[in-house]
This record gives C-alpha cells, structure tokens and sequence, in this order.
C-alpha cells in the first residue's frame, strides 16, 4: 500500500500509533500528531510505500508538541529519536523541515553500512551521476532540474555507497532554498511544489516532490559512473572540465558524512570509487545549458 | 516481557535473540540504543555465532553500531598518541583510566564500547605542569564560569575538561579517583604504588583490583545510576576477565577494596551484577563489607530498578521514584550538606535560565 491511498483520517489515526514509512532502504516509524505534518506527508510521500506497523523498522522518530507555557504564546514542536529529544525545538509550522532535517540526521549519524557522501546522486540507463555538495554549488536546484529532464533522482543528499560500490537510491523531497524556488517554478512548471517555509535557518525553504517514477523504482540500485563537482556562477559558461584522481578522491573524502567512521573501509570505498568513475568540475550559469552537457555524457 | 529484561537476557544469553518476532526485536534495539550497548550487544551475538543469522536490517544496525565503536575507540588511541607526545618533554607517571585503560590492555570490553572522552590521572603535585604543557599544544579548557571553575578545583577530583579545537575527543585530568569533598576516599598512596607499566607505551594503567573498585566507585559511589546499565555491563566484564585469569582474585580484589574502605560499594555491585547480569561472583565472596543485610536488599532493589533503561514510552513509576532516590544519594555522598544544598539550588535556578 501507497501512503497516498490513505485517507487523512486513516492517515492521521496511523501517525497517533506509529506509522511505518518505506524510504529507499530503511523503514522509518514516525509518530506524530502535528497537522501541518500530515498535510506534507500526503503530498511530498504521496507515492511511498507503507510497510505493517509490526515489522522491524531502522529509524524511529516521533514529533511532539512540548508541554510547557510557551505553547500558548508560540506553539513549537520538538524532534524525538528512540525516545530522547535532538535538537532545540522548531515553530510548529516548521514541523516539516524538521522532519526532513531531522530524519536526515538519523540516518547521517547511523547507516554506517554505508559510506555516505554528502551529495545528489541521478540515474539513467543503470548509470549513477554524483553531484557532490559544497557550499554554492547549486547541488538541489541542479538535482530537481535533472530530475525534471529524464533523470531518475536517487537522492538530493545522500550518496549511498554500499559493501558491493553499489549506489542505494534515497529518493526524499528537495528542498530549494530561497531565489531556486521561482527558478525551478519557472524551469519545470511541471514539478510538484511543497508549502514555502519563511525564516528557516536556511531561509525560505520549500520542497520538490521525487519524481513517480524514481519513488517506484527506489528499490533499484545503481553503478557510480560520473563525478561531477558543480560550481554556479551567475551566467557563466557551461564548462565540463576533467579533474585528476587524486582530486576527486580528497574532495569526496572530505566531503562525505562517515568517512572517518568508517576507518580503512571508507579509504578504500572511496578509492575504488574514484578508480571505476570518470571526474570532472562543472561550473554553469544556465539550468538548460547543464541539462544539456548532463545529456551528451549519457549518451 | 518488558524491553528492559529483553535486553539484560540478550546480554546475558545471545541466543534469546534468535526467533525474536519483528516487534519484539525493535524493542530490544531501543532500549540497547538508550543504554549505548548496541555495539556491546552486537560483539556479543557475533561471537555467538548469531549475528550473521539475524535479519538483514537487524544486522546492519548492530555492524554499524560496532564500525562507530571502533571509531571512537581509535579516536582515544589517537588522543592518547596526542598527549603521550605533549607530555613527553615531562617527568611524569600519566595513568590511563577506564576506556582508555582497557584498550592499552586490550581487554575484550572494549569492544564495542562508545568511550567519548580520555581520562587521564596524574599526581597532584604533576597537576599544574600537566595543564600547562597541554594548554601550551593546543587543548583549550571549555568556557566555565567562574563558579564552576571553583567547583572543579576545589570540590572535584578533575581539572576542567581540556579539548583540542581539531580534535573531537575531550580530555579530562583526574588527580584522585573521586571527588575532594566526597564521603569515601579512595588511598592515593596505595593506589599510585599499584600502577603498573604497559608495554610500548607512555601511559601505565591501575592494577586489575583498582581498576574494578575503580569502575565500583564511579557507578555505585559518584553517580546516580539512572540509566548506568552499561557501566555495570563494564565491571561485569572486568570480573570475569579478571577472575578467569586468576584464582585469587576474588580474595585480592576483596583485600584491596577494605584497604581502600571501598567494601561497601563493592557489595553494592556484586549483588546488583549477579542479578541483573548473572556475574559469577562466588557465594563465599558475595559479602566482602558486612553491610547491613536489610540495608543492603533495600539498595541493591533500588539499584537493580534504577540502571536498565526504560524504554521510551514505558511510564514505569517505581524506577523514576528509585533513580530520584539515588539522586539525592549520590549529591549526598558527593559532597557535605553545607556545600551540598547552595550547589544544587544554583543549579536549579541556572536551569531555569537557560
């Protein structure tokens, strides 16, 4: 059963005792009784599977509403993992971002099965594009661009690496953050946007829904093909340049969420990585122009 | 059954995992996630022969559990590596203590162990050059205030906690086992006489015995017990290690605890292991402090409610009442009443503040 083939109220009554969610490899049971909550879960995990509420689930999270007097003056929700609170508590119209954040964190600091890059991985035709994530580089817009033009998003933070090389797909809402929201309104009219969250940490946040078809296909993995380090520089020429092992492998390292956890076997994930994919750095101004170069290399 | 018990038979017999329904082993991950013994957990099914037998998702949550065990323990090798190098210009006997001891030894409850900082001892007289040699490399005290400056050198048995700002692990220098104003103290001349030398290495560690009444006192004399269970999971290991290894120490542990005066929270932890864990403490050493025995059923039922963890939406009245008790007990035995009331009132208004 899809989440989407739920009524609210089923759904609603299914969050109040636990709720297990199936996203890409790990099952995630959510408590929560936060309406504004629901709402994003049945638009952005629409098409997502639902698994028993008996079965064993990975990821255990619960959002709630503190009880303590401020409630009356500014309603705020808190972020719970196996019963002990993180972080501090977020306005209660933020209890989607905190979800998305939080649940990011839950697995970031838990799936060491996996070495997890801190990047947005594509796929097509079985072949993986890994966008690795700094700071300006335009990764979500990039990502939910690509997604929109024939790409299969297997995650927008994500690169799960596993034992085999072997890319997991996580497909998860995106979320654009300030000026990229109007930009992929206007690139993709088509593309499903979530409610816009003024005065984040980030600015104002809001969330593209994953593609039909990459939440169906989320049990396929994928062979890592193209590194590709983006870089946006307001009208820039598109320029797809070749950049050396060594390079590529610092950056990944350094760039991913458990590397140094992970000890030897992250050293040689990374090697083998960085020797089966060819590497490059992309600086673009343009969506289209990007879209394009993305093309030739899968062709 | 409830999720506490599921884990201390797991701990105690790996094969209760085996056939667990789904349910029942989320059950069991939490509370083993509350109490931080997954990767403890994980060692021991693995070496059982169970682990590669368990559900897939089940496996990967206690391997990742270990590969972040074996992470942090290799961040304490290395910022023993770091300090042992600052140090080394220094005339100096730096003991190595708890996690950071049983790695140097390499004993088999350091797996899976999540140690998060490295204690040090040093003599009190070596305190001052101490600090100054590591402030001089690079490790920085956390911003205190001057109250809980005061609090940590005239009340503590540390200095303020040390960090280097590139490094991840915090460094605390002990220069007694327990706190100055503490009820029970520990020989400091026997203890130091004890410390012996590990091979290839800065860092000497305590004996055997003084390494377990250490662990002792640090759960049953300096804490209050709430949610410990893996610190009794740490002595349960170090007296089977130990006591396999030599007959005599259930006798030389028993010795060395009444030259120390630390007979009672010794009995504490006998009798609370052997329930909750079943250490084999032999019945004839059960007793090493002649505590009295109605006082002792009393503590021992507080202790064995107040160290599982409960799981998360598990209201259980009796373990909030038992680790409140321990509370004030441990604020009790840690410091005398007349420090001990304006020190917990500035805390409760500090919290209110914040």
């Amino acid at each position: 059963m899809r989440l989407g083939d739920l009524h609210a109220r089923d759904l609603n009554r299914r969050l109040e005792r636990g709720m297990v969610l199936g996203v890409g490899p790990f099952q995630v049971r959510i408590h929560a009784r936060i309406a504004a909550l629901t709402g994003f879960l049945s638009r952005m995990y629409r098409d997502f599977p639902l698994h028993p509420p008996d079965g064993f689930a990975d990821i255990r999270v619960r959002l709630y509403r503190p009880r303590s007097w401020r409630r009356y003056l500014q309603p705020q929700v808190c972020f719970e993992r196996d019963g002990k609170r993180i972080f501090h508590p977020f306005p209660l119209s933020h209890a989607p971002p905190l979800f998305e954040w939080g649940l990011n964190w839950c697995i970031a600091t838990r799936a060491h099965q996996y070495l997890m890059l801190h990047a947005a991985v594509l796929e097509r035709g079985g072949r993986a594009l890994i966008l690795p994530a700094t700071p300006g580089s335009g990764k979500s817009t990039l990502c939910a661009a690509l997604m929109h033009r024939g790409w299969r998003l297997l995650s927008d933070e994500f690169g799960l690496v596993r034992e085999d090389d072997r890319l997991d797909p996580l497909p998860r809402p995106i979320p654009l953050k300030n000026e990229s929201i109007g930009v992929i309104r206007a690139f993709a009219p088509e593309a499903e946007l979530g409610p816009e969250f003024p005065k984040t940490r980030k600015g104002t946040v809001a969330h593209v829904k994953p593609t039909e078809a990459s939440v169906r296909r989320m049990g396929e993995s994928a062979v890592p093909v193209w590194i590709v380090f983006p870089r946006y520089q307001r009208d820039a020429r598109a320029v797809l340049e070749p950049v050396p092992a060594s390079y590529a492998f610092l950056r990944l390292a350094y760039n991913a969420f458990n590397y140094e956890v992970l000890g030897a076997e992250g050293f040689r994930r990374v090697g083998r990585l960085v020797r089966r994919c060819r590497h490059f750095n992309f600086s673009y101004g343009h969506l289209e122009d990007a879209v394009e170069i993305f093309d030739s290399l899968a062709s | 059954m409830k999720a506490q018990r599921l884990l201390l038979q797991a701990l105690r017999n790996p094969e209760t995992v085996v056939g667990l329904p789904s349910s029942r082993m989320e059950d069991l991950v939490v509370v083993a996630e509350r109490s931080r013994l997954t990767a403890t957990l994980g060692h021991r099914l693995a070496d059982a022969g169970i682990l590669a037998a368990l559900p897939g998702r089940v496996r990967s949550h206690f391997e990742a559990a270990m590969t972040e065990a074996r992470f942090r323990n290799r961040l304490i090798r290395w910022e023993m590596n770091r300090v042992a190098r600052a140090l080394r210009p220094l005339d100096v006997t730096v003991v190595a203590l708890k996690g950071a001891a049983y790695l140097l030894l390499d004993l088999p409850l350091a797996r899976g162990r999540l140690p998060a900082d490295l204690d040090i001892l040093v003599r009190r007289e070596d305190l001052s050059r101490v600090e100054r040699r590591l402030t001089e490399d690079g490790w920085r005290s956390a911003e205190l205030s001057e109250y809980d400056q005061r609090y940590y050198r005239q009340w503590m048995h540390e200095i303020p906690p040390l960090r280097h700002p590139q490094r991840y692990v915090e460094v605390d220098v002990h220069h007694t086992l327990l706190p100055l104003t503490a009820r029970l103290q520990a020989d400091d001349d026997l203890l130091w006489s004890s410390v012996r030398e590990v091979s290839c290495s800065r860092f000497r560690v305590l004996s055997p015995e003084d390494l377990v009444l250490h662990a002792v006192v640090h759960l049953f004399h300096d804490s209050d017990c709430a949610n410990r269970l893996r610190d009794l999971v740490d002595i349960d290991g170090l007296l089977r290690h130990f006591s396999a290894r030599d007959r005599d120490f259930w006798h030389r542990l028993t010795e060395r605890a009444r030259a120390h005066g630390l007979e009672r929270p010794l009995t504490y932890a006998f009798h609370v292991g052997r329930r909750l864990l079943h250490t084999p403490v032999p019945a004839e050493w059960l007793n090493p402090g002649r505590v009295d025995p109605l006082l002792r059923r009393w503590m021992v039922a507080l202790l064995c409610r107040a160290l599982p963890p409960s799981a998360p939406d598990d209201l259980d009245l009796g373990a909030a009442a038992a680790r409140w008790l321990l509370y004030l007990r441990s604020h009790y035995l840690r410091m005398p009443l007349k420090l001990l009331i304006p020190h917990l009132l500035r805390k409760a208004l500090a919290g209110k503040r914040h």
